[in-house]
């Protein structure tokens, strides 16, 4: 075979859910943040720095679901039962908060409620998130090309414990977004949130990283026998460095380099986890190439991707361009 | 307490659930789409305030429906994985891909340019303003187009093959994607949401002459909105007969269903207007009928053979008394709007369009036509297309995942509160936007919002939006 369509097309699958991850991760640390800034005029920006942009955000998360459907039908008919409790929970906690970006402005007195909808949305959507990430760490066993566990497998210590590293972590995103985008006493105190939840988030990390290698032997020859072991090296050191750099960029009140570390460290852990599993998708049930649709398939929507996507990031890049700079208190939407 | 029932039925009731609420976001943001980039142009050509005003307004209600649409839409793309696994794995290698373009070329189209087109106005000026509004407009339109090509290929599948792993494989692409029905489904629903939007703006339109609270914004829209209806309504009448056509050849199980045609007619089939469908006997009861009518419309013939549902095995007969009523409906509810139109076209004549208050408050009652008509048509193509998920094919019943009754149960009475909570409040924001035209800039002696400020707290919060808009 000259070209490996399916590995193609899980590096592309990644790259939606990582672009998915990061983007969609401050927006929902947004969300997550919102209980702590209890003044309507810091709400007001706070939710008027991601107003624009969340619905693109949102978009990745459809096309890991749909891209995962076109091109990898099996992992798609296995995983999404399997975690079947936390999708659904996904799903409504991002029906509130999705409509609470307009209801909000739309009444006085309920204002509150969707408030509410908002912060406990975004905490669902990114504990289900990462109670996803650890369900299917964990593995998810199949049979006869069908989900073989039980509705309550996904359920664990360590999902719980990959599902608060994710929320910490969207709060991290979510606080040094809010370090770059806005000023004044609303930004005095995201910078001391970004410090709080980087501390935290680095724990969450190790706890999560100590943890995976003991799951499965796999993982455990991974990160522990040679050649893959030099990422146990690597990988941890790239991470102190970005947590440096972002502790630095607090101190000295820079706006955008808190905000690009932290996303740096969700690349990391991002990393982190794809070099424990590959090749599977489903560990360690199916591999890329066991879930992989035919060739057709994938060569057909490959065609349109290689095409759409650098077109998606351009105009995607343009929109975050002409909302560049900090939030006008003032310029608000309603 | 979900014993009583099977997995199955529960899944078919929460994608009919979910799906049923989804489409009526779509099908009121296509046509709204397409109306304000209309207007944004007129106001760019024109430079008559009126347009920008109205576009102002619409655009508030568009951001409403819009996030409605976009939140419920993603409950469809991860319920085929959840309640459908079988279906997703064996069906994924046709439908995925023509998702997977939907989202690349339409989703991120539309989302990325929604951010500007609601809040960019100041910073990227008015032509690139416009060129965000077409593109959402254009977005929505190639949603349209692929979620259509995938629905119409479950109803009349056609160029795959099968793989030992028992999936649909592509075997060309071309014939997928134009497969028998796709052309016409595709000009049916895009004119159904066209006439939809026109029949929620007539009705705001309406709404205001009959209020008398903005004459100028409320008649535009209105004589606009009346515009459309009178010339799409009866092309969709036509659209709606060749799609009924196409749909005998491709599926006639269906149309037998739709007609209550329980026996064959080997010398001119009845039109049945109406009666009472009784599928454990197997008959209409009741009926009124005209004879000979039904062979003339479907094979212009007045004595055309008509095969009936005795020809089909019962287990592989779609439901008919869903399939009966909600096709009457639909069709009911088209000739309704092919009459408002007409009506209006009459008062324009006699120059009545902004006075008859009959005709006003017509409109305003059918205002929500369209969304039910809609409903009523995806009833009548989606259930009269079981017991299939693609149609002769595989069986829905083999479709479903191997999932326990009590987690789908569980998930749909999750799903039926909160979409009637958030859903239902959503409503009642569009609604309450409807009601509050903003009065014309220079006309009323009585105009004065500044006035009646602070009189109850509704009118306040009323002002204080109003107030936003212009800083927009």
């Amino acid at each position: 075979m000259a070209v490996d369509l399916a590995f193609l097309w899980a590096a592309i699958i990644a790259f939606a859910v990582l672009a998915y991850v990061i983007l969609d991760g401050f927006d929902l640390g947004v969300g997550i943040l919102f209980p702590l800034f209890p003044e309507k005029r810091h709400r007001d920006v706070m939710m008027n720095s991601v107003a624009p942009i969340w619905d693109g955000n949102e978009t990745w998360l459809v096309l890991g679901g749909g891209g995962l459907m076109a091109v990898f039908p099996l992992a798609y008919a296995t995983i999404l039962p399997a975690l079947y409790a936390p999708i659904i929970a996904m799903l409504l906690g991002l029906i509130f908060r999705g409509v609470a970006f307009e209801y909000r402005w739309r009444t006085k007195r309920a204002e509150e409620l969707w408030n509410w909808a908002f912060a406990g949305g975004s905490a669902v959507v990114a504990l289900a998130q990462g109670i996803m990430l650890g369900a299917l760490v964990q593995g998810i066993p199949v049979e006869n090309r069908a989900y073989a566990g039980g509705w309550w497998d996904w359920l664990t210590p360590f999902s719980i414990a990959t599902g608060l590293a994710v929320l910490i972590g969207y709060a991290l995103l979510g606080a040094t977004w809010l370090v770059m985008k806005t000023t004044g006493d609303l930004r005095e105190k995201a910078r001391t949130l970004s410090s709080i939840a980087a501390i935290a988030t680095l724990v969450a990390m190790g706890v999560v990283s100590l943890w995976t290698p003991f799951l499965e032997p796999l993982y455990l020859a991974r990160w522990f026998s040679w050649p893959t072991a030099i990422f146990s090296v690597i990988v941890p050191l790239l991470v102190l460095g970005c947590f440096l750099l972002l502790a630095i960029g607090l101190r000295d009140q820079h706006d955008s380099q808190p905000f690009l570390a932290a996303l740096g460290l969700f690349v990391l852990g991002y990393a982190g986890i794809g070099i424990s599993f590959y090749p599977y998708i489903v560990p360690t049930s199916l591999t890329i190439w066991d879930a992989a649709a035919p060739q057709e398939s994938l060569a057909f929507l490959l065609f349109g991707a290689l095409i759409l996507v650098p077109v998606i990031l351009v105009y995607t890049g343009y929109a975050y361009w002409v909302f560049r700079g900090k939030v006008d208190p003032h310029e608000g939407y309603h | 307490m979900f014993e009583a029932f099977d997995a199955t039925l529960l899944a078919r009731m929460q994608f009919a659930f979910t799906v049923s609420f989804h489409i009526i976001f779509p099908a009121f943001s296509i046509g709204l789409a397409s109306y304000l980039a209309v207007l944004e142009g007129l106001w760019l050509w024109k430079k008559q305030t009126v347009y920008l005003e109205l576009f102002d307004f619409w655009k508030t209600i568009f951001a409403l429906a819009f996030g409605m649409g976009v939140v419920s839409g993603i409950v469809m793309s991860y319920q085929f994985g959840t309640n459908w696994s079988v279906f997703s794995d064996r069906v994924g290698p046709i439908i995925g891909p023509l998702m997977g373009y939907e989202v690349l070329s339409a989703f991120f189209l539309e989302a990325g340019f929604l951010g500007i087109m609601l809040f960019g106005r100041n910073r990227v000026g008015p032509g690139l303003h416009f060129f965000a509004t077409l593109m959402v407009a254009v977005g929505t339109l190639i949603s349209a187009t692929w979620i259509l090509a995938a629905n119409s290929w479950m109803q009349t599948p056609q160029g795959f093959a099968m793989n030992e792993a028992g999936q649909f494989v592509p075997a060309d692409w071309w014939a997928v994607i134009f497969n028998p029905s796709f052309p016409y489904r595709l000009v049916h629903m895009v004119l159904a949401a066209y006439l939809t939007t026109a029949l929620v703006v007539g009705a705001v339109g309406a709404l205001h002459l009959l209020r008398r609270t903005a004459p100028l914004r409320a008649g535009t829209m209105f004589s606009m909105a009346m515009w459309m209806l009178t010339i799409v309504a009866p092309i969709q009448i036509l659209a709606g007969d060749q799609h009924g056509l196409n749909t005998l050849e491709h599926q006639p199980a269906k149309v037998m269903a739709m007609e209550g045609h329980y026996q064959s007619h080997p010398n001119g089939a009845p039109l049945i207007l109406f009666g009472l469908p009784n599928h454990a006997d197997q008959r209409i009861d009741y009926a009124v009928e005209i004879p000979r009518l039904s062979s003339l419309i479907l094979r212009h013939s007045l004595d055309a053979p008509l095969a009936g549902l005795d020809t089909v095995p019962r287990e592989l007969q779609p439901p008919v008394p869903i399939v009966f009523w909600s096709f009457r409906i639909m069709v009911c509810l088209g000739f309704a709007m092919l009459g408002l139109g007409l009506w209006s076209l009459y008062c324009r004549w006699k120059s009545q369009l902004y006075a008859n208050e009959w005709l006003h408050r017509a409109a305003v009652v059918m205002g929500p036509a369209g969304f039910v008509a809609v409903l009523a048509g995806w009833v009548t193509t989606e259930v009269g297309r079981q017991p299939y998920t693609v149609y002769g094919h595989l069986l829905t019943a083999d479709s479903v995942s191997p999932i326990a009754a009590a987690a789908v149960g569980s998930s749909l009475v999750s799903f039926i509160i909160v979409y009637f909570l958030v859903f239902g409040a959503g409503t009642f924001y569009i609604l309450r936007l409807m009601s509050r035209l903003p009065r014309d800039p220079s006309g009323d002696l009585d105009e004065g919002p500044i006035r009646t400020a602070g009189i109850t707290p509704g009118q306040q919060t009323a002002i204080l939006h109003e107030g936003g808009h212009h800083g927009r």
